[in-house]
């Protein structure tokens, strides 16, 4: 019995191998078909300046190769094991509590926990200077991006409403602070909210007219939007110096206690005697702009529970039943314009004191794209898909430059950096392919009776203008 | 049997209402009322224009003319046509749900009632400034609003799924969800679109038990669309029922259901009864033109058109008594209502053109015997309509002198329908719009529903020129096609 039982399933494995084996072969050749001329030939310019064509047969061996081993791999072994898995789960009918594990549980507790550790681990194990790279370029980019994600979470992720021209909003934030700290001499505390009202009031003044536009159109007027603050930035050169940008932009006191100037009397390496280093200022910033990230969620998850989030995610749902029900359409979506804009803001007025310059270079349509595909990517309206997307996504970009390793295999004119957008590109498919709602997909409902369940994602909607 | 007050007091009122689509009449001239505490049904073949009167009333449509008032509790008066949709909700209180159900799917069936309480949790929580900062003024609000949710739910057998995504709920489910969400509100009228369209005969039996829990409970008066005869007959104390946009019956289910214009509009009548009933209304020569093609361009004649299809049916005509609101010829209540009509002609020896005359210029409003019906309860709660809308206007004739009328559409702007509605306000000659004081534009605006358009198309300066100079020369409104033009282009100034 045993044996009539076993000898099928080895005739099954057989022929998976010899399955998998001939759509390795398909995958070569189609890989051979799509890399040959890309990968194989080279034109390139000799001394004589030239047109030569270079073969690469060997760099185009590896990459077909690689194909063909990848799928022998998957057809193999991966798939049938995936198609096991899913059988077992579908023999077990009655579907087991699955107990979340720890780690699950607290996830949100223990990364906020690990991101204030995170500049003293760093400069312990890599010490001062070392530690510069990791908390300016990983931890300042990322958390910038992942305020900007929350803030722009409020309009396209709550309230529904495309925005492709969030970049505006932090750009106002950032020149708001740069010329008002450079002419009046106004500190970083109290220009903060200036910046970030000046910001929200912008918010209102994109909203009036966009709001009888849905979808396709509201995005195409936001993005008109965003274009227009950059090219009057780049030609109001009485006021913003144009393409030269604004340079000299005072840094952050501790509230005018300690200040990060070596020139200063109360320089921070003088009141605590330690050595000289620029990596104070970066850690203080990195945790200037940790409280501001977390004071925006922390604003974005008390405002879900206010009747006006549960109005934006209404509005999100259907905008005539909104109307039905006495809500004031027009300015439920002004406050979802202002108040997101009003977190760009901020993060605009932080990057122009981080950078100690800003041009209108640093608010180009990219970072829109980019701050969209955070928020999408993420899961709408997740908080916490959102900073894991920022993670992948701005740190990903970051690592990328790390990884001169790679350089060993493809040769030392390998440049990692240069594939960023390409591999940028991928990860979003494949993201989108393999959880086509975001990381987080499920919807924390803002009150209950019972308990708690979480909203799957099929019945959200993405909102439609 | 329930101790509500039957005393008759409207709690809605619509009057000489119209929308227009273009050249089609979705609403034509229509008049109601609901009661307070009452199920005031609206009841009609498909596209008799029953949503279309929804979205008037709640602001989703402005209506092309005609006035709806709704009277809350305290008295205050609110014109529901002046007003943008959501204030409808917030100030006058009246509630609606969809004939396509408008759920927010992805929200918790918790929240779908959170969400109906928007206004009151604005305030709680100080525009949301106060609550962000944690005031107990809003916790207070929100705990409140929790448990008004609750009361809702458990009238709508939805308690246990209370944390489940509005969407996941069954079809039946979800109707009474949208009701409970609609009552969240603290509407006084509930206006519901086919609220048992879709459902088993078990729900439908759970939608009647909510919806007298819904009476009982909050004394809501209620305003519904349906098919379901089951429903509405059972239900229902008061029956409005529209064809075409017209209304050709009103009054309690009994009435309705053995009303012939009503059997007709619903069951149809046979092609030989209809060719027996134009022979006896007199219409000969429309049954002579049967065989051939019915002239569709010119004067067709009400009962004709339902011949001559819908198309045709839309068409305003501008001969030189009427643009003849031959709306939807096909109106069977019509022909039934034409032969009661005729009956009641040749009792009072009138002579056929006249009659005919008549039922041309009357056919922008429902029956006559309905019409009569109902202006007589409109007027009820005043004095009688006709006599103190006459007093408003200084210098009201009870009848022409000399008994012939002045052409009062020479006038611009004024065209036969207008000059009907003047007429009925004892207005018959010039002079008299002449006289016309600031006083009495403003009620002649009131009445016509007109707003500014009687001092913009300076109708007291023409007719003082008419007064003066009558039957001189013709007027340019002579010309048919010209007046249609002005009169088309005068009511798309008004729509916009």
């Amino acid at each position: 019995m045993a044996e009539a039982v076993s000898a099928p399933r080895m005739e099954a494995r057989s022929s998976n191998i010899t399955g998998a084996f001939r759509e390795a072969v398909y995958t070569g050749l189609v890989a051979l078909g799509m890399f040959v001329l890309l990968v194989g030939l080279k034109t390139d310019q000799n001394i004589r300046n030239e047109l030569i064509l270079v073969q690469r047969w060997g760099l185009l061996a590896v990459f077909v190769g690689v194909a063909m081993v990848g799928r022998f791999v998957f057809a193999a072994f991966v798939r049938p094991a995936l198609a096991k898995r899913r059988a077992a789960r579908a023999a077990a009918a009655v579907p087991e509590i699955v107990q979340e594990s720890f780690l699950k549980k607290n996830f949100n507790l223990l990364a906020i926990i690990f991101l204030f550790i995170f500049p003293p681990l760093v400069v312990t194990t890599l010490g001062l200077q070392g530690s510069l790279k990791w908390v300016d370029n990983f931890g300042i980019q990322i958390l910038i991006y992942v305020m900007l994600g929350w803030g722009l979470n409020i309009v396209v992720g709550l309230a529904g409403l495309l925005d492709l021209g969030y970049v505006a909003f932090y750009a106002v934030g950032a020149y708001s602070y740069s010329l008002l700290a450079i002419h009046f001499g106004w500190s970083f505390w109290i220009l903060l909210p200036v910046a970030g009202l000046l910001a929200a009031c912008w918010g209102v003044i994109l909203g009036f007219p966009v709001l009888r536009l849905r979808g396709d159109y509201l995005a195409i007027v936001t993005l008109a939007f965003g274009e227009i603050i950059r090219l009057v930035l780049i030609n109001w050169t009485a006021v913003t110096k144009g393409t030269f940008g604004i340079s000299g932009i005072p840094k952050v006191t501790f509230f005018g206690l300690i200040s990060f100037d070596v020139s200063d009397p109360n320089y921070i390496a003088k009141v605590f005697d330690l050595p000289m280093s620029g990596v104070y200022y970066k850690i203080f910033l990195y945790y200037l702009i940790l409280c501001m990230a977390l004071v925006t969620a922390f604003v974005s998850i008390r405002l879900r529970r206010m009747p006006v989030g549960r109005a934006w995610e209404a509005l999100r749902e259907d905008e005539i039943a909104c109307r039905s029900l006495g809500i004031n359409t027009t300015n439920t979506k002004l406050t979802a314009f202002a108040t997101g804009a009003m977190f760009a803001g901020f993060a605009g007025s932080f990057f122009a004191a981080r950078q100690g310059f800003v041009s209108p270079e640093s608010f180009v349509f990219l970072e829109s794209a980019v701050v969209l595909a955070i928020v999408v990517l993420g899961g709408m309206g997740s908080l916490t898909g959102i900073a894991v997307a920022a993670v992948v996504m701005i740190g990903g970009t970051e690592i990328l430059r790390e990884l001169s390793f790679l350089k060993v295999i493809f040769g030392p004119d390998f440049t990692p950096e240069l594939y960023r957008m390409l591999l940028f590109g991928l990860a979003m498919v494949i993201v989108m392919v393999w959880k086509p709602r975001g990381f987080v997909g499920s919807r924390e409902p803002t009150a209950f009776l019972k308990e708690k369940k979480a909203v799957s994602a099929s019945f959200t909607k993405e909102g439609h203008g | 049997m329930l101790d509500r007050p039957t005393s008759a007091s409207p709690i809605l009122q619509v009057e000489r209402l119209s929308m227009r689509f273009g050249g089609l009449r979705a609403i034509d001239d229509l008049s109601f009322e609901a009661r307070r505490g009452e199920i005031t049904a609206l009841i009609g073949p498909n596209g008799a224009g029953k949503t279309t009167v929804f979205n008037c009333i709640t602001g989703f449509y402005k209506p092309t003319e005609g006035m709806i008032t709704m009277t809350r509790r305290g008295g205050e008066r609110y014109l529901l046509e002046r007003m943008p949709d959501f204030h409808i909700t917030r100030d006058a209180k009246v509630a609606r749900t969809f004939q396509n159900i408008r759920l927010f799917a992805g929200m918790t069936v918790l929240e779908n009632l959170l969400v109906a309480q928007h206004n009151k949790l604005m305030r709680a929580s100080g525009f949301t400034i106060l609550g962000l900062f944690g005031f107990s003024g809003y916790k207070k609000a929100s705990a409140e609003s929790i448990e008004v949710a609750k009361f809702w739910l458990d009238k709508a057998d939805l308690i246990d799924r209370a944390d489940d995504p509005a969407g996941d709920l069954p079809y039946g489910a979800q109707r009474r969800l949208e009701i409970a969400r609609a009552m969240c509100t603290e509407p006084e009228l509930l206006c519901l679109d086919e609220p048992a369209a879709g459902l088993n005969p078990h729900e439908s039996a759970a939608l009647n038990m909510l919806l007298n829990e819904v009476r009982e409970a909050s004394g809501t008066s209620i305003l519904l669309i349906e098919h379901d005869m089951s429903v509405v007959m059972e239900i229902s104390d008061h029956i409005v029922v529209l064809e075409y946009g017209q209304k050709i019956s009103d009054g309690d289910p009994a009435s309705v259901k053995s009303d012939p214009k009503v059997i007709a509009a619903y069951l149809g009548v046979d092609d030989e009864e209809i060719e027996d009933l134009l022979t006896e209304v007199g219409e000969e020569s429309v049954v002579e033109g049967l065989d051939a093609e019915p002239d569709a361009s010119h004067n067709v004649e009400p009962s004709a058109s339902f011949f001559a299809g819908p198309i045709a049916d839309t068409i305003a005509h501008s001969d030189e008594e009427e643009h003849i609101a031959v709306s939807p010829g096909a109106s069977r209540a019509r022909i039934v209502e034409a032969r009661e009509k005729a009956q009641a002609a040749a009792a009072r020896k009138r002579t056929k053109p006249e009659a005919r005359d008549k039922k041309g210029t009357t056919a922008a409003a429902a029956g006559a015997a309905a019409k009569a019906r109902s202006s007589g309860k409109i007027a009820a709660p005043e004095k009688p309509a006709q006599a103190e809308r006459a007093a408003s206007l200084s210098g009201a004739l009870v009848k022409p002198r000399g008994g012939k009328a002045d052409d009062l559409t020479r006038i611009k702007g004024i065209g036969a329908a207008n000059e009907k509605k003047l007429h009925a306000h004892g207005i018959f000659h010039f002079d008299q719009i002449a006289a016309w004081k600031a006083a009495d534009v403003k009620a002649a605006e009131a009445y016509l529903a007109f707003d500014g358009r009687i001092k913009r198309e300076e109708w007291v300066k023409q007719a003082r020129l008419l007064a003066r100079s009558k039957e001189t020369e013709p007027s340019p409104r002579a010309d048919a096609g010209k007046a249609a033009a002005s009169r088309a282009a005068s009511a798309k100034g008004r729509r916009k």
